[in-house]
């Protein structure tokens, strides 16, 4: 039983193994002239501005978190799915309840426009909007 | 069930000229073996699959190179033949190119990353049938263990996008991040049904319930519902167009594997060929009746008694499943040639307004069918 698994330790050691066994290889193969334009970062050969290590505006971070709450529920879900035809109309209404705690969660995030790109709830030459317009024109 | 593992071991085990060895060491030898065989598939599938990729584009675009291409002096001409001298060519090539790390990035993360992408799409095989008792190990958690190892790969895509220092690489990871986790919901709630259908988790399971009974994708409607939902997520998963924004060439030269070079490239490229076969097989064995021949279902169906017109047996079932998965591959590439590519805000919209909706209605749909048809 346990022993099903024992593959798995074996296969990660192997693959690191065998990965450097490649890359030794390739450093006995190719050439290795190293020059500061080479082992600088290629940004389509434009000077590089600044490291990339910045903060910038993630799109869909709250959706990072919904995905999370759905996660657990796929992971309880699955031994819910196996013992489902042995429990029958119990389990398949109790499962019911649960999701559609879920899918009101998904409603609200929807209405929120959580799930949009472009986050706006005011529309454009309203509110604090209404200023930048004034300007444009 | 037997399965790889338990068959060497037994032929380790009686082979009499060897010394006594504790259980362990068998064990770990015998992965070690099949570690090595699976090794040496991905490489020979990165080689043929490229190959074949550039085949089918090359039927669709009318390209020149991939059809003409010869080997050993050979004229390869507009033949099947033609260009094989360049898919050869490729996999010399990959060692010989120099291993540059960017001065400015962050070494030990940026070697960690093609790491653990190749690790988990090579241990995803462990759990991959492809006949009976032809598995490393026949989990009983399977399906589980398949979707489970097979999203870790996006860690190592984070990691190797952030630290090479490279903002193209840095947007490349984050679609990445964004895609994958977003796809993954639809994906495993498609593997649901068929989880609550066939009632277990073990690929043998799913597979004798499929013999026993019809293929998921013919078993109701909602079925062929979450077989199209799981090929397309599953495309998605695999970075595969019109889903590859992470490495959108046009955009972001390419996306997080922007500053890899040589080895180290090939690694992303094993993988990315490697879990395109992870998803065919996926889909072919949970879907499309693995191994099981369509002769057979077509003739069992009209009551037609057993014989060789079955076309069923372990070659012909490795020939059944290997025709599914290489006709799953063929329609990924297809997809590469005639979809063009979504916009982040169309991905997001595919995956969160389309798919999840119709993928939480189907277990409700199915449930129902199950109590009420069953």
């Amino acid at each position: 039983m346990y022993s099903d698994f024992a593959p798995i330790p074996v296969f990660a050691v192997l693959s690191v193994v065998l990965i450097g066994v490649a890359l030794f290889l390739q450093r006995i193969l190719a050439p290795a002239e190293k020059t500061a334009l080479k082992l600088s970062v290629y940004e389509c050969g434009e000077e590089v501005e600044g490291p990339a290590w910045i903060q910038f505006n993630i799109r869909f971070y709250v959706i990072a978190l919904i995905f999370l709450i759905f996660d657990v529920e796929v992971v309880l879900l699955f031994p819910w799915a196996v013992v489902f035809k042995d429990l029958g109309w119990v389990a398949f209404i109790e499962m019911l309840i649960f999701l559609g705690i879920l899918t009101v969660g998904l409603v609200a995030v929807w209405s929120r426009r959580d799930l949009d790109w472009v986050k706006m709830k005011v529309p454009y030459g309203q509110g604090r909007y209404a200023k930048l317009r004034g300007s444009a024109e | 069930m037997t399965s790889f593992t338990d068959s060497l071991t037994g032929w380790f085990n009686g082979l009499t000229w060897l010394p006594d060895m504790s259980p362990a060491i068998v064990a770990v030898f015998v992965a070690g073996i099949l570690a090595l065989a699976v090794f040496t598939f991905m490489s020979l599938n990165a080689l043929v699959a490229v190959y074949f990729e550039r085949k089918v584009s090359a039927f669709m675009q009318d390209r020149l190179g991939p059809m003409e291409v010869g080997i050993f002096g050979f004229r390869g001409g507009k033949k099947f033949w033609g260009g094989i001298g360049q898919t050869l060519a490729d996999a010399i090539k990959l060692l010989g190119k120099e291993d540059t790390i960017p001065a400015d990035a962050d070494r030990p993360l940026f070697i960690l990353g093609p790491f653990i992408l190749f690790g988990a799409a090579f241990t995803a095989f462990i759990g991959l049938p492809i006949g009976w008792g032809m598995v490393i190990s026949d989990f009983n958690i399977g399906v589980f263990f398949i979707t489970a190892i097979t999203s870790v790969g996006v860690i190592g895509i984070i990691l190797s996008g952030w630290a090479s220092n490279n903002k193209w690489s840095l947007y490349g990871a984050m679609r990445s991040a964004a895609q994958i986790i977003s796809y993954e919901l639809p994906l495993g709630m498609s593997l649901l049904l068929v989880v609550m259908v066939a009632g277990s988790l073990q690929f043998s399971d799913i597979v004798q319930w499929q013999e026993d009974n019809r293929w998921f994708i013919i078993h109701s409607p909602f079925t062929v519902v979450a077989f199209m939902i799981f090929l397309v997520s599953g495309v998605a998963e695999a970075n595969r167009t019109p889903f590859d924004l992470p490495e959108a060439e046009s955009e972001l030269v390419a996306g997080y594997m922007t500053e890899y070079s040589g080895f180290r490239w090939s690694l992303f490229f094993l993988s990315e060929y490697a879990s395109m076969v992870i998803i065919s097989l996926m889909t072919a064995i949970v879907f499309l009746g693995a191994w099981l021949s369509p002769v057979a279902g077509i003739l069992r169906m009209f009551g037609v008694p057993e014989g060789w017109y079955y076309l069923s047996g372990p070659l012909w079932g490795l020939f059944w499943l290997m025709g599914k998965v290489a006709f799953l591959i063929f329609t990924m590439m297809w997809f590469r040639w005639t979809f063009p590519r979504l916009r982040p805000d169309q991905l997001m919209y595919t995956a969160w307004k389309v798919f999840l909706p119709f993928a939480l209605a189907n277990i409700f749909f199915v449930g129902l069918w199950e109590l009420l048809l069953a």
